[in-house]
């Protein structure tokens, strides 16, 4: 009450003093009136001011008063120079923009927990072993056959759930009178029964998984959908339930939907739908590593102690299961064999989900992180220089308000109220850009058909993070004119005699630190960008002109030759040039390899990679057929393959490739080289070339009749510019035909290949961005510690002129000082860029941070915006008249 | 001057206990009534007795009003409130014990 009362007296100030005033005055008239001599009753009272002022400090709060008056007085100061408070106000919110907007999109995809109980006891397990190729590899996905024995071993102690990737699947959903559902795309995700209740997860509808629905194969059709698709596809409709979707060959009933934020454990994705892991064909195969399995310890249980005795038992039961694994390691010799089961089980935190966009983005992020702070930096200090810069020319109000009583605190809290009216504007600002740039960047993310989504909330955690910024901020700027201020001796600086060189130093100093950050953000995004050009003009060997790229599923499986029928058809249709066929498309997400054997002899240690294609598949993907011919309408596989140069170079060494066979494991069927094309990449733009082989589309089985194909791709050269423009109608003269053909995705070539540089894309647009708001924030930076230094140091130029100077040796006592600092912040940028680039190397792209040009590109780009930031400061400085000078000495 | 220094640190008690008589004083009357029941005795220095007002008005002991006074001028008059009663219950056995050890020093001495 007292201290509310004082604070709201602190802010009408004047007012108080008014009320004071007139309440003397009543008892000094009072005394008056009652008979007391005029003189004597106010010699009595004694001194109204000093009564006041004692009253006043009593009933205000005097520290308010004095904040509010100096972020009067601050806002003032900030009002006299608007174009350099504008620009302080602008670059600080870039600055405190980004960096909130970078902490959204790293919060989002690598810190928020998820929103389920225990979060914190969430483990992923994984096991690192010897890879293939004598590599270390870390392999996240089991069996569920070894997950249920590793979930009995560990029952006691913690619970073991299964999740599988959330797969972007093809689904169908029953309604009534239509035979024919057109085919949508969710992201489906098999769980263990159990996963729901070990989360603490209730239903906003229905009911949701239980461990009893997840008994058997086949036993539990059942399917519970997430919030968020229920929100956007069914528009919360509740008569959902009950209702039946179609995944491949199955039917599932929905019977619930999952809590409002749960959307899966893959951070980035949102999950659709949720089936039982049972229900999924793999669920029974030994073989199959398809789910990732987590561990959730029991409440209250200490992870210090259970977690290693818990890891070496399961450690245990995964070697055993491994070695009674019968089918799992035919034709392996017993060495390989050993080597492959002497896996490290690995817990891995999870209460912040997995994901496969969490592991791409994490340095991505880290570097991108780096990149905001240092443009905060850089800004901060740049500002505080502007700040400095006034507050020197105002060193002698300073000293005169010490001299006359003000304490250093109170001198620091003036500067400390104007910075943080600077930061308070900016971060206002900053809030709308923080606001608009993280979804934008997660936009860039992903391709239109498949966006990751993230809850990008403005939650507690991001307004905590903000107002940490601010602070921070506040403190940085205050903190350069601050230590000014307190080296301000009064008696020198009235006397106008202060150390001319003091408050430059301190200048040069920022400089250097500035140019540095610069460098180093300079010298990333030219790593960066030139990655970006590099992979983006690397040499495809095919073409991506008006190729259309129909993805088509049949059920069951179709014979080659209604395939074959369909694309004849296509190819009759307007508009179209040729139609080819292949498994899938390159660079699409699928990759198989195949172990190659030469002669029966046991498989090779390096597998190949294969496509199957139809005849004219080369053509129309203008890759050319360096020696023997393409395929024909009467070639089949296995039989008939074509390789690659790298194929040749590996497996028939010196020789040449055509005539000659190969198997795909051995004592398979042989398949006869009939030609060799050049290296494409086929599956990564920046993976190097691999061996490859393409076998003819028409399949056959051991007893030579067609097999069935369930997917394929047709590839349609168009006739006009825009190949989406024929998408639909094509799709619909496929779904006519009612041969159980169906186009589940459309594509173009195009947007495959720019889909595999969309991280090099993001990164280069963002790391350039920031290079550009660096540089131009050193710049000013520059230019205004020059200017001021110029202006103080008129008296001295102009006697230095007087006495015969030369204009060059004018301009090096201006500018040597600076240039001296530019070159050594550059040399501790670089150096601070080579340590960070070793850190990100892996997301370059044919470049290293040693080559010369990527060191030469920003030191060049330095210097050039050090020219001009320079030249106005120089020019002011030869223009300088010395007796104009001197006349007014 | 001898006085004044007997009411130095008093004057918290004086005030009160001329308040948790008569209500709405302004400075004036409370200042003349110490003059007055003490017998021209005490007298609170004019310039001390504003800065205690207040302060103790911030402690929450008295509260403050403006009203109008017979002539038509604005006077702030003071109260006491439920806390300042129970202040002057601590004070004046606070006095009480104070003068009875001063006394006891005279007697003695």
């Amino acid at each position: 009450m007292s201290l509310w009362s004082r604070i709201s007296n602190a802010v009408r100030g004047e007012r108080l003093n008014r009320e004071i005033d007139e309440e003397l005055q009543l008892h000094i008239d009072e005394a008056i009136a009652s008979g007391r001599d005029p003189k004597e009753a106010y010699r009595a009272f004694g001194s109204t001011l000093r009564t006041r002022e004692a009253s006043h400090s009593i009933r205000a709060a005097g520290w308010l008063e004095s904040v509010l008056a100096d972020v009067r007085f601050g806002w003032r100061q900030l009002c006299r120079n608007k174009l350099t408070s504008a620009a302080a106000v602008l670059s600080l919110a870039l600055g405190i923009g980004s960096c909130v907007g970078a902490f959204r999109l790293i919060d989002a995809l690598l810190w928020r927990p998820l929103p389920i109980s225990g979060s914190s006891n969430l483990y992923v397990l994984s096991r690192k072993m010897t890879g293939l190729y004598g590599r270390p590899v870390e392999d996240d996905h089991w069996a569920t056959p070894e997950f249920k024995l590793m979930r009995d071993a560990v029952k006691d102690q913690a619970e073991l759930i299964a999740i599988s990737d959330a797969d972007r699947t093809d689904i169908t959903w029953a309604t009534s009178g239509s035979t024919d559902d057109a085919i949508e795309k969710a992201h489906v995700v098999y769980v263990s029964g159990n996963m729901f209740p070990v989360f603490g997860l209730e239903p906003a509808l229905g009911r949701l998984l239980i461990p009893a629905d997840d008994r058997g194969p086949g036993t539990s059709p059942y399917a519970v959908l997430s919030w968020d698709y229920w929100n956007h596809r069914f528009g919360r409709d509740p008569h959902v339930l009950g209702r039946s979707l179609h995944v491949g060959d199955q039917n599932f009933e929905i019977i619930g939907v999952g809590p409002h934020d749960f959307t899966g454990t893959e951070t980035g994705t949102v999950t659709d739908i949720f089936l039982p892991l049972s229900m999924n064909g793999m669920a029974s195969e030994e073989r199959a590593d398809w789910h990732h399995i987590f561990l959730m310890l029991k409440p209250g249980a200490n992870a210090a102690t259970t977690l290693e005795p818990m890891r070496q038992h399961l450690t245990a039961v995964n070697r055993a299961f491994g070695s009674a694994c019968s089918t799992c390691y035919r034709g392996e010799t017993k060495d390989s064999v050993e080597r492959f089961l002497n896996q490290t089980l690995v817990f891995n935190s999870a209460g912040a989900g997995i994901s496969d966009l969490q592991k791409e983005y994490r340095r991505l992020l880290s570097v991108l992180g780096l990149m905001v702070a240092l443009v905060l930096i850089i800004a901060c200090v740049n500002v505080a220089n502007m700040m400095t810069a006034q507050a020197a020319a105002r060193a002698q109000e300073m000293a005169l308000r010490i001299s006359i009583g003000a304490g250093r605190r109170r001198l620091v809290q003036l500067i400390l109220a104007q910075s943080a009216l600077l930061a308070l504007l900016a971060s206002a600002l900053g809030a709308f850009f923080a606001a608009w740039s993280a979804p934008f960047v997660l936009s860039l993310v992903n391709p239109p058909d498949n966006p990751a989504r993230l809850a990008l909330s403005a939650d507690w955690r991001v307004l905590l993070f903000g107002f940490g910024l601010i602070i921070l901020v506040v403190l940085v700027l205050g903190l350069l004119p601050a230590l000014r201020v307190s080296a301000v001796r009064p008696v020198a600086a009235l006397k106008g005699s202060e150390d001319p060189h003091s408050p430059r130093r301190l200048m040069h100093g920022a400089i250097a630190l500035q140019v540095a950050f610069c460098c180093l953000v300079l010298f990333l995004s030219s790593l960066f960008v030139t990655s970006f050009e590099r992979l983006q003009n690397r040499p495809l060997g095919f073409s991506t002109d008006r190729l259309l790229l129909l993805e088509t599923v049949a059920g069951k499986g179709q014979l080659p030759v209604v395939w074959n029928q369909t694309a004849e058809a296509l190819r009759a249709a307007p508009g179209v040039d040729s139609v080819a066929i292949s498994g899938w498309p390159l660079l699409g997400r699928i990759k198989i390899n195949s172990e190659i054997s030469i002669n029966g002899a046991p498989p090779s240690p390096t597998p190949a990679f294969f496509l199957n294609v139809s005849p004219g598949w080369l053509a129309t993907m203008k890759i050319p057929v360096i020696s023997g011919r393409d395929f024909s309408a009467d070639d089949v596989s296995p039989g008939a393959a074509i390789v690659n140069e790298t194929f040749a170079r590996t497996f028939f060494p010196g020789q040449d490739p055509i005539g000659r066979t190969f198997e795909r494991g051995a004592n398979q069927p042989l398949n006869k080289i009939i030609g060799v094309t050049p290296d494409i990449p086929d599956h990564d733009l920046r993976e190097p070339n691999r061996a490859v082989f393409y076998a003819p589309f028409n399949a056959i089985d051991d007893k030579s009749s067609p097999s069935a194909i369930s997917f394929a791709t047709f590839i349609i050269h168009t006739g006009g510019q825009n190949p989406l423009a024929l998408a639909n109608s094509l799709r619909q003269l496929i779904a006519q035909r009612n041969n159980g053909l169906r186009v589940s995705n459309i594509t173009t070539q195009l947007d495959l290949v720019r889909d595999q540089t969309i991280r090099e894309r993001m990164i280069a647009t963002l790391a350039g961005f920031f290079a550009v708001v660096a540089l131009l924030l050193a710049g000013i930076g520059l230019y205004a510690v020059l200017n001021y230094s110029v202006l103080q140091r008129r008296r001295e130029i102009g006697i230095r002129m007087a006495i015969g100077s030369t204009r060059a040796g004018i301009v090096r006592l201006v500018t040597l000082d600076v240039f001296l600092m530019i070159a050594l912040g550059g040399c501790a940028g670089v150096a601070l860029g080579f340590g960070a680039a070793r850190y990100v190397a892996s997301l370059f792209y044919q470049v290293k941070a040693t080559d010369a040009d990527m060191i030469a590109l920003p030191a060049c780009a330095i210097l050039l915006t050090a020219l001009f930031a320079t030249l106005p400061a120089v020019l002011r400085a030869l223009r300088t008249d010395p007796t104009e000078i001197l006349r007014a000495e | 001057m001898a006085k004044t220094d007997a009411l130095q640190g008093s004057l918290d008690l004086l005030v009160l206990k001329i308040l948790s008589r008569r209500p709405r004083l302004h400075g004036y009357t409370i200042m003349a009534a110490i003059a007055n029941t003490s017998g021209e005795v005490l007298r609170a220095e004019e310039g001390s007795l504003y800065p205690a007002l207040y302060r103790m008005e911030e402690a929450g002991w008295i509260r403050a009003e403006w009203i109008k006074n017979d002539t038509g001028r604005r006077a702030r008059v003071y109260e006491l409130t439920d806390a300042g009663k129970k202040q002057l219950g601590i004070e004046e056995s606070r006095w009480q014990s104070v003068s009875l050890a001063i006394n006891r020093v005279l007697r003695e001495a």
